[in-house]
């Protein structure tokens, strides 16, 4: 009786923290519409600057809460700096090209963080005359938590001050609804906007700083925040601040009752409710149907079209270059990044079959990926089984994963249903880290070894085989019918379903081709490196997919095929070259994002065609 | 008091609106007439500058607003009641007016809401309904209000007659004649031909993006032919 006091405690707590960076990002969503996965950043960021004030200041009441204070400030002041160089230039860039934008400044903030901070956690000070703790019913308990627990209520009720009693936040509230109609009535939205940034991240900064005398702070801080945020933001429903409060509560104590009555699947739990919460409640318990916003006059985006026979011979020509050259290439080195490459291209074509032709954004298509490397890992090591039925196996299973878990993301819409597939790639993550027995956890399965009759040289060629034919399969998918289908389902669902489409059907199908060949992509990748750990199907290696198609453009073929190479390429260099390889990349996406919001596949073919016809 | 001068405008490589121009004479109505898609709310939305117009000149009292963006114009005096009404339906008929609020302007007699309750009583009884939860005809009353608030020299109307009950629109050009009356120059798209009648001095007539004719309203409805041309289905 006393220890579940304890842990609903504990949960409460926790649940204020999840606040604080919760209804910083739901409000900035709600107007801008930016799903920004650096809210966790700038979350980092507060705790890091806290520290930094913090033990710079004289001790004392004043120097402790007037750090954490002023690291809010200058988080919020980052936010809006962020907003104002970065983001206003994009609000009218595709969604995923902003989300790809929010990807660079994480890579960004984190090697600005490792430059500034150091690698090694470091420990805040505790906060003055709250070191203690209380007696409640008999139990001792910290008396920071219980401060902290007041702070979430508190800051929820300002803000729903803010938002019912100011002029301010009666504009933000109009502009959630119809920002282009609030314009027309005189409001200059870009500095609505920046202010909106600027306290969504100052909230995001408060939490961070909070944080200080809790637990170290870290690198690692921004991603493993964002991800629960997301789950926080997405159950409550984008754009509510009482339903991230709601949704905070909920998951606050979930993970302190998990810990205590399912210890086995805490890390599932989360994830498992939030999935059951949108197969219920496809908006979110407070989610409202967004109002459409009214179509501005945008240039058309292009259609997915045939490449320019230039174009294929280049394509051809570098094919037989990487077929030919490799036996004259001097080392195995050579041979492991083109082995690496062909894996890329065929997991990023699968992710844009998706993505492009499909009109359906996935955060967790590494789940396919994995569960394909998995696959094909536990039957060699269950039942040594030789290397082609093992990798025939790989797109089975990923197949069947994405019959299951596609059922449930295809029906949902836009964010949400990339927040789906985020949560059933977590699910798997989870079952792979913790199901020990099977899957060895965190030491994953070793000894996945290729047949004695495949050199690396043989492996090389049978991964780029199958990454081509796999390629081309999409491809001609993507030209055929089904694919003419997907297409219509995506650019307007109504009318696609009044001519007879069964739009969850051809969805259904097109996302488990894509965890099929994605899983095809996954067994390759367990017998390349002769082994499966969790990271193979973990949130990074999700949004290294995700940045590859983007890269190279949502809206062409050839796109996820150079994204993927320039990707894999740029990747390899850079971490060889230097410690600070995110910031280089992340620096990079950004100058791409500036320059070229169509994607380098579309960039090219854009001076392509201006090129072939004059004025 | 509004001058517009050879505007152009493109929806991706669709010429939309081509050489348009026509006057707004001060304390008068201007009703801009033409069938379905002839490019009567791309005109407005051009001039509102929430279309780019990529060629011409908007003047409003000789000063070009032409390419400025949509908040510009706002302040500069134009006001746009939209033909979809967009109001903010989270919010309650007090708060969509105060969205609207900008500062008084010299000479002008200010809005507010005391002055709006008493052109649209309606929306007085209803000061804390959410917008989402009144009918069309008070949408469109609020819609309009909400862009007086703003103080407008000029209102922009795109077919406030549109989808609403006979009765509703006769109070509709009730209230568009009585702010006439109180000097605020009014730009109007239409197809409600009896709506235009009821309200304008004046008439022109768009058809595929061009000015077709411009004229007196009175007119028109002796110019059967035009009318013939230009507007009956």
């Amino acid at each position: 009786m006393e220890n579940l006091l304890l842990q609903a405690l504990n949960g409460l707590a926790s649940a204020s923290s999840l606040f604080l960076v919760a209804s910083g990002l739901t409000v900035i969503f709600g107007v801008t519409r930016i799903v920004n996965f650096a809210h966790g950043s700038l979350y980092m960021l507060g705790a890091y600057l806290a520290f930094s004030i913090v033990t710079n200041l004289p001790r004392g009441h004043l120097g402790f809460w007037g750090g954490v204070v002023l690291a809010a400030l200058a988080v919020g002041a980052i936010g809006a700096v962020l907003e104002m160089l970065l983001l206003r230039r994009i609000y009218r860039a595709p969604e995923l090209f902003q989300l790809l934008a929010t990807f660079g400044v994480v890579l960004v903030v984190q090697d600005v963080a490792l430059l500034t901070w150091g690698a090694q956690d470091l420990l805040g000070p505790r906060a003055p005359g709250l070191r203690g703790s209380v007696e409640l019913l008999g139990l001792r308990f910290p008396l920071y938590e219980l401060v902290l627990i007041g702070i979430g209520p508190v800051v929820l009720g300002l803000l729903l001050l803010l938002f019912k009693r100011t002029r301010w936040g009666t504009l933000v509230r109009a502009a959630t609804q119809d920002r282009e109609m609030v314009g027309a009535l005189g409001v200059n939205q870009r500095w609505l906007f920046t202010s909106v940034f600027f306290v969504g991240s100052m909230l995001a900064g408060l939490a961070g700083a909070l944080q200080l005398p809790r637990e170290s702070v870290n690198l690692h801080m921004d991603l493993s925040t964002i991800t629960e945020v997301f789950v926080v933001v997405v159950v409550g429903g984008l754009g509510s601040l009482p339903g991230a409060a709601l949704a905070a509560l909920l998951i606050g104590e979930l993970h302190a009752f998990g810990i205590l009555i399912f210890p086995k699947i805490t890390l599932v739990l989360v994830f498992l409710v939030m999935a059951v919460v949108l197969v219920v409640r496809p908006r979110g318990l407070f989610g409202k149907a967004q109002v459409a916003q009214a179509a501005v006059a945008s240039v058309a985006e292009p259609v997915l079209g045939r490449a320019p026979p230039q174009l294929k011979w280049l394509g051809l020509v570098a094919l037989l270059v990487a077929v030919v050259a490799p036996p004259y290439l001097a080392g195995d080195y050579a041979l492991i990044v083109l082995t690496d490459m062909a894996i890329a291209v065929l997991f990023a074509a699968s992710l844009h079959f998706i993505m492009g032709p499909g009109g359906m954004a996935s955060f967790g298509h590494a789940a396919y990926f994995g569960i394909g490397a998995y696959g094909a890992a536990l039957l060699t090591k269950w039942f040594a089984a030789p290397m082609v039925p093992a990798l025939l196996a790989a797109p089975f299973c990923a197949g069947v994963a994405g019959v299951i878990f596609g059922f449930f993301c295809v029906r949902l819409s836009g964010v949400y249903s990339a927040m789906l597939t985020l949560a059933f790639a977590q699910i798997a993550w989870s079952v792979a880290f913790q199901w020990v027995e099977l899957t060895g956890g965190d030491n994953g399965v070793l000894g996945v070894w290729p047949d004695a009759w495949a050199t690396k040289l043989h492996f090389y060629w049978l991964a780029l085989g199958c990454s081509v034919v796999g390629t081309l399969a999409l491809r001609r998918i993507a030209l055929s019918p089904f694919g003419y289908a997907l297409r219509a389902q995506r650019d307007n669902t109504l009318r696609a379903e009044a001519i007879g489409i069964n739009a969850f059907e051809i969805r259904w199908v097109a996302f488990v081709l894509a965890a099929g060949f994605a899983g095809v992509a996954g067994g390759l990748f367990a017998f390349a490196k002769g082994s499966v750990f969790p990271t193979a199907l973990d949130i990074p290696r999700s949004v290294d997919a995700l940045l590859m198609v983007l890269l190279g453009g949502v809206q062409t073929l050839a796109g996820p095929v150079l994204g993927a190479l320039a990707f894999t390429g740029l990747h390899e260099q850079l971490v060889r070259a230097t410690d600070y390889w995110r910031l280089v990349l992340g620096g990079v996406i950004l100058l791409l994002v500036l320059a070229f919001p169509q994607g380098l596949a579309g960039a090219v073919r854009q001076r392509w065609e201006a090129r072939r016809r004059p004025g | 008091m509004l001058t517009v001068r050879g505007l152009h405008a493109h929806y991706g490589r669709a010429h939309i609106l081509a050489d348009v121009g026509f006057e707004v004479p001060a304390g008068q109505v201007v009703v801009l007439l033409g069938r379905n898609g002839a490019g009567k709310s791309t005109t407005l939305k051009a001039v509102m500058g929430m279309v780019r117009p990529s060629a011409g000149q908007v003047l409003l009292e000789g000063r070009d607003l032409a390419g400025r963006e949509a908040y510009q114009i706002a302040r500069a005096g134009l006001g746009y009641v939209p033909e979809e009404r967009r109001i903010f339906s989270e919010l309650t008929v007090r708060e969509n007016l105060s969205v609207g609020r900008r500062p008084p302007v010299p000479g002008l007699r200010p809005w507010d809401e005391a002055r709006l309750y008493g052109l649209f009583p309606a929306l007085g009884a209803m000061q804390d309904r959410p917008g989402g939860r009144m009918s069309g005809g008070e949408q469109q009353m609020l819609s309009i209000a909400r862009t007086l608030m703003g103080n407008p020299r000029l209102l922009l109307l795109d077919e406030p007659s549109e989808g609403l009950a006979p009765v509703v629109v006769q109070r509709m050009a009730q209230a568009v004649r009585q702010l006439k009356a109180e000097g605020l120059s009014i730009l109007l798209a239409e197809q409600n031909l009896y709506f235009a009648h009821a309200v304008a001095d004046r008439a022109v007539i768009i058809e595929q993006g061009r000015i077709r004719w411009e004229g007196e309203m009175a007119a028109l409805l002796n110019d059967e032919s035009t009318y013939q041309q230009y507007l009956s289905l």
